[in-house]
């Protein structure tokens, strides 16, 4: 029971990751019907500037503001100098787009900066733990509950209680009937895009304390989890993608820690074949959106 | 003046032209109907005038500007809100929430203000304001898109086929609703294929056909003229 305990305490620490990269992907899908594989840029751009911060030897308590500065810019930037364009294009034109941002970032760091990976110190805190009632629970873990615990009641609150928030609610149900009602598609797909900037670079800052290097394609796997976790929510579905990246990270985490030795590296396999398993009896996924539309 | 001048409007789809030539004038506090059969271009007019589609030929002018080609953002802006057929409200959102972003394009205190005004006139809404829409009945939805498009205040007021789909009763309650808006001073330029209730409610009609605008005239003399009504909208204004 105990060790039961500590696995769940560890496997919502790696959804709250999850959760975080996938609640931006959904809110971007909801404004502009786009799966963006160019998501996880936005963690690989920030763990060059974290790499850059730990050359001018500053403390971690100036790494997390300045990740997600870095990856609100990013998105901002993504968005203008490649989705503008192709607003209003296919949905398929969209998604290749997402792909070109994807490789073309990861290979102006292979160019400019370095194919091999650049390793920076993680904060001292990370590996402590604490014992409460004889369980010992990873203060990290902990920490990165509680700031995404924070950071999706801040959300709620953004989507529920704000005109911003309820006109992009709108917006991602019904694009065309939201501008009818003078919403401006510009204002809203940026703020979007601000949004999902935020909760990437929160979630960029857990995934670069826990891994501790930089490189071309560090954004890749938290990206394809995050969309992962989209779609076993219900891609559409901001509430789905919160849930599908607990449930992805407490279903990783259980795996890791009960399959024999030997069987651990068939984890993701495991994942995978849930997941298809998963569509087989629910194609929507766990929530259903009716407005929503699968790229 | 008139509020809304339409002249010489003209509408393509690829080659085909759905609006040939349409003229219309709508003065301030006046209802005015457009009818006619499925298909006559009533509502690719109505989209052209709220921007959704661009006119091939023809100006658009509100309250002396023209506004041909703006978009429909820009029209609300200016004063010109629309409800569009089908209602396409907020399914996911609360009615309260579909009428704020109604009001997306003025001040909260105004917004404030035309909350509570449409409260008053919505009585059906009030008991329903923390529901999804979803879950509304037709003649609810539309009451709900109907009072989204008064959040801005609008000079005036499009729409695009009221009572498509809905029950007898509900019909009824929503001629009752541009009734109680004309009663209030509101202008309206009403899409509808429901010929004989528009005539009974409007000020004035235009009536259309294959594109073409075939007669105009005070609702009275044209719910008269049975040899017109017969032949353009198809059965008898009695």
């Amino acid at each position: 029971m105990t060790e039961l305990i500590q696995q769940t305490v560890d496997g919502l620490g790696r959804g709250s990751e999850y959760a975080l990269i996938a609640l931006g992907i959904a809110v971007i899908f909801g404004v502009m019907h786009l799966v963006n594989f160019a998501h996880g840029e936005l963690i690989t751009v920030s763990a060059y500037v974290a790499y850059f911060l730990f050359t001018l030897e500053l403390a971690w308590w100036v790494y997390a503001p300045v990740i997600v500065g870095t990856a609100v810019a990013t998105s901002i930037a993504i968005e203008f100098v490649a989705f503008r364009w192709v607003r209003g294009a296919p949905d398929f034109t969209m998604l290749l787009t997402s792909f070109g941002v994807h490789f073309v970032v990861a290979a102006l760091f292979v160019m400019f900066v370095s194919a091999n990976v650049r390793n920076f110190d993680r904060p001292d805190w990370i590996t402590n733990t604490i014992s409460v009632g004889g369980i010992n629970l990873e203060v990290f873990d902990l920490v990165t509950i509680a700031v995404t615990a924070i950071t999706l009641l801040a959300t709620v609150y953004l989507l529920q209680r704000t005109m911003f928030g309820i006109s992009l609610r709108a917006a991602a149900e019904d694009f065309d009937t939201a501008r009818l009602m003078g919403i401006r598609s510009n204002r809203v797909i940026r703020g979007a895009f601000v949004l999902a900037g935020v909760l990437a670079g929160i979630a960029a800052v857990f995934v670069l304390m826990r891994t501790g290097r930089a490189s071309p394609t560090a954004g890749l796997t938290p990206m394809l989890k995050g969309v992962l976790a989209a779609l076993i929510g219900g891609l559409g579905s901001m509430g789905g993608a919160v849930l599908g990246g607990f449930a992805l990270g407490l279903v990783e985490v259980l795996l890791l820690a009960r399959l024999p030795d030997g069987w651990v590296g068939l984890t993701n396999g495991i994942v995978f074949l849930g997941i298809a398993l998963l569509f087989t009896f629910r194609p929507q996924g766990l929530i259903s959106v009716g407005h929503a539309e699968r790229v | 003046m008139s509020l809304l001048e339409i002249d010489d409007l003209t509408v393509k789809y690829g080659s085909i032209s759905a609006v040939r030539g349409a003229a219309m004038t709508v003065a301030s506090g006046e209802v005015v109907g457009v009818i006619g059969p499925n298909g006559a271009g009533k509502s690719t007019t109505l989209g052209a005038v709220a921007g959704l589609r661009s006119p091939a030929a023809g100006r658009v002018r509100f309250d002396g500007t023209d506004v041909t080609g703006w978009s429909p953002d820009r029209m609300l802006r200016a004063g010109l809100a629309l409800v569009p057929e089908r209602r396409r409200i907020f399914v996911d959102l609360t009615v309260r929430e579909n009428l704020l972003v109604g009001g997306a394009t003025v001040g909260a205190a105004e917004r404030s203000r035309m909350l509570d005004e449409m409260v008053e006139l919505f009585g059906a809404l009030r008991a329903r304001w923390n529901t999804s829409a979803g879950y509304l009945s037709g003649g609810e939805a539309q009451q709900l898109a109907i009072a989204r498009a008064l959040m801005s205040n609008p000079r005036m007021i499009l729409m695009d086929e009221p009572s498509l789909g809905l029950a007898p009763v509900l019909v009824d309650l929503v001629f009752g609703l541009v009734e109680e808006l004309r009663r209030r001073g509101r202008t309206l330029l009403v899409v509808e294929q429901n010929a004989v209730r528009m005539l009974q409610v409007a000020d004035r009609a235009y009536v259309m056909r294959s594109g073409e605008v075939v007669a105009g005239g005070p609702s009275a003399q044209l719910a008269a003229r049975a040899d017109l009504f017969e032949a353009y909208v198809g059965r008898s204004a009695s």
